[in-house]
């Protein structure tokens, strides 16, 4: 229970940081939105044994929780919470992939786990940076830039509900799982029976919820355009982080920094 | 001014599961006029309230807000007259900042962008909160959330309010302070409460139902005091109206405990 709780205060959190006044925050959505798209798209491009050339790629997320003032640890707690999705992606491949691919000081390390890594790795920049996005942009401001860089209205106001709805799942989540806790004295009377009535009645007070709030909605004229007064332009500062941050994804991407420097430092000790 | 008033003839409302939401109700409300509309648990309050602003059609009768009757086709209209207060502001608020909230209204009316700083602000101005206008809805207190919620109906200029429990959830000093906003008002006001003290305090006038039917429809102050009424409609005499119960217990109570003193003492005597 306390649990949903936290995990509810963190997602008011991610509003929260949203809502600072750094450098990146002012910056258009639309510029963040694209440079990190050429950012996951970049990442997720390599191929699957990559591992050394994809570490240059932290720069970029370190970088927005610095300047836009993003606590990386609170992002970390919010990855290790997803990353059993990409573990059990890669999870079979040192089973199904044996081959030894390198060895290191005596160490064999097959290719299935070379892949499993850079699996991990891809899934820490992509998921990560997406975070941060959302950290320094706020949710609704994505989901603006979306709409203006032409996708179409029907997935952004999908989107919009998702984000708002969720904050009432979580809600009423909480409330069912205080009230279940408080009765159920240190789990003795709470057994897995309850959970299926306790699903049942989310989804019902959930979706009561959820036509309270269209009707809320609809009685303040929506009609399906979620309209935010902020005026953005795309000025210089703009361009130059677009093109600035682009250029370094794509020279990453076909020149390997960190051998490059372990190159030029075994040439300079020689 | 007929864009101010709401007439029901003969509404009725039976809801899919085929339970009845109010049976053959009529009014009329004219403009200013401040109605509380009261009445007992399952009376049919909000089944009327949620068609003042077109989500219910009535199944037969009819309904004219302002100047339109109530169908599906007038539904956009009848909200741009009827600004709709709902009992829980978090159902109501839902944008990331205060200022995003209440400008949602008049942006959807489509109001150019300068215009609609300026009505945010008189909103936020009117129910006094003009500071909150960066923070997020839902880490507001009770009170702040209620004030943000009446500011993003106001800010679409409504001609008529519709207000569910405004004053529920709320201590008594944001309580005092809400009925003081709402007299302050001009608007055509129709509050459903159950805080008949309230009603006594903001409306002159009160509609009574019960089982989906209008019992009473009078002045508050004579209604209010119509005990044999009250008690058939499920409802109680306002606080205000009462000679105060507590004093009263009070006394009751030192009587019968001055009797309880005495009877120790003789015995003492006695003894």
């Amino acid at each position: 229970m306390a649990t949903i709780d936290r995990h509810f205060f963190d997602i008011g959190y991610m509003d929260t940081l949203s809502s600072q006044h750094t450098a990146v925050h002012q910056l258009d959505p639309r510029a963040k939105l694209l440079t990190t798209l050429v950012f996951v798209v970049t990442v997720v491009s390599f191929g699957k044994y990559e591992i050394s050339a994809l570490l240059p790629f932290f720069i970029y997320p370190m970088v927005l929780c610095v300047v836009g003032n993003v606590p990386p640890a609170f992002l970390l707690k919010k990855l290790v919470l997803v990353s059993p999705f990409a573990i059990m992606l890669g999870i079979f491949n040192p089973l199904l992939d044996s081959d030894i691919l390198i060895r290191l000081a005596g160490v064999e390390v097959s290719g299935g786990w070379v892949s499993f890594a850079s699996i991990l790795i891809r899934f820490v920049l992509t998921v990560g940076v997406a975070l941060t996005l959302i950290a320094v942009t706020g949710f609704n401001a994505v989901c603006m830039a979306l709409e203006k860089l032409g996708t179409p209205k029907v997935f952004v106001v999908q989107l919009l509900f998702l984000h708002r709805y969720m904050f009432v799942l979580v809600d009423e989540a909480a409330r069912i799982f205080r009230a279940r806790a408080l009765r159920s004295f240190g789990g003795q009377a709470s057994g897995i029976k309850s959970y299926g009535s306790i699903v049942g009645q989310l989804l019902l007070r959930t979706i009561d919820r959820a036509q309270r709030i269209y009707l809320a909605m609809s009685c303040r004229g929506f009609e399906g355009h979620v309209h935010v007064m902020r005026s953005h332009r795309i000025g210089y500062r703009e361009i130059g982080f677009i093109v600035g941050w682009s250029l370094f994804f794509i020279l990453m991407r076909f020149y390997n920094l960190p051998v490059l420097m372990g190159k030029i430092l075994t040439e300079l000790f020689r | 001014m007929s864009h101010h008033i709401i007439e029901a003839n003969d509404l009725h409302y039976t809801y899919p599961d085929g339970t009845t939401g109010v049976a053959g109700v009529s009014f009329r409300i004219t403009h200013g006029e401040s109605v509380a509309v009261v009445g007992a648990n399952g009376a049919g309050k909000s089944t009327l309230l949620l068609h003042l602003n077109g989500y219910f059609i009535p199944s037969r009768g009819g309904l004219r807000i302002g100047d339109y009757p109530l169908t599906k086709k007038n539904v956009n209209a009848v909200r741009r007259t009827v600004g709709m207060v709902f009992q829980k502001p978090d159902d109501q608020l839902f944008m990331p900042t205060v200022f995003d909230d209440v400008a949602f209204g008049p942006l959807n009316l489509g109001l150019p962008p300068d215009e609609v700083e300026t009505c945010v602000m008189h909103a936020l101005e009117m129910v006094g909160v003009p500071h909150l206008k960066n923070r997020p809805p839902y880490k507001l207190s009770g009170g702040e959330k209620r004030a943000v919620a009446i500011a993003s109906v106001l800010s679409m200029s409504p001609n008529i309010l519709v207000m569910d429990e405004p004053s529920s959830d709320l201590d008594p000093r944001s309580r005092r302070r809400l009925i003081k906003l709402l007299n302050s008002f001009e608007h055509t006001k129709v509050i459903a409460t159950h805080d008949l003290d309230m009603a006594v305090d903001v409306c002159e006038r009160t509609i009574v139902l019960s089982e989906g039917r209008v019992t009473a429809d009078g002045p508050t102050l004579e209604l209010l005091q119509d005990e044999a009424l009250l008690q058939k409609s499920g409802l109680e005499k306002p606080l205000q109206m009462q000679n105060c119960p507590v004093c009263a217990e009070r006394k009751k109570k030192q009587n019968g405990n001055s009797n309880i003193i005495r009877a120790p003492r003789r015995g003492l005597q006695s003894g």
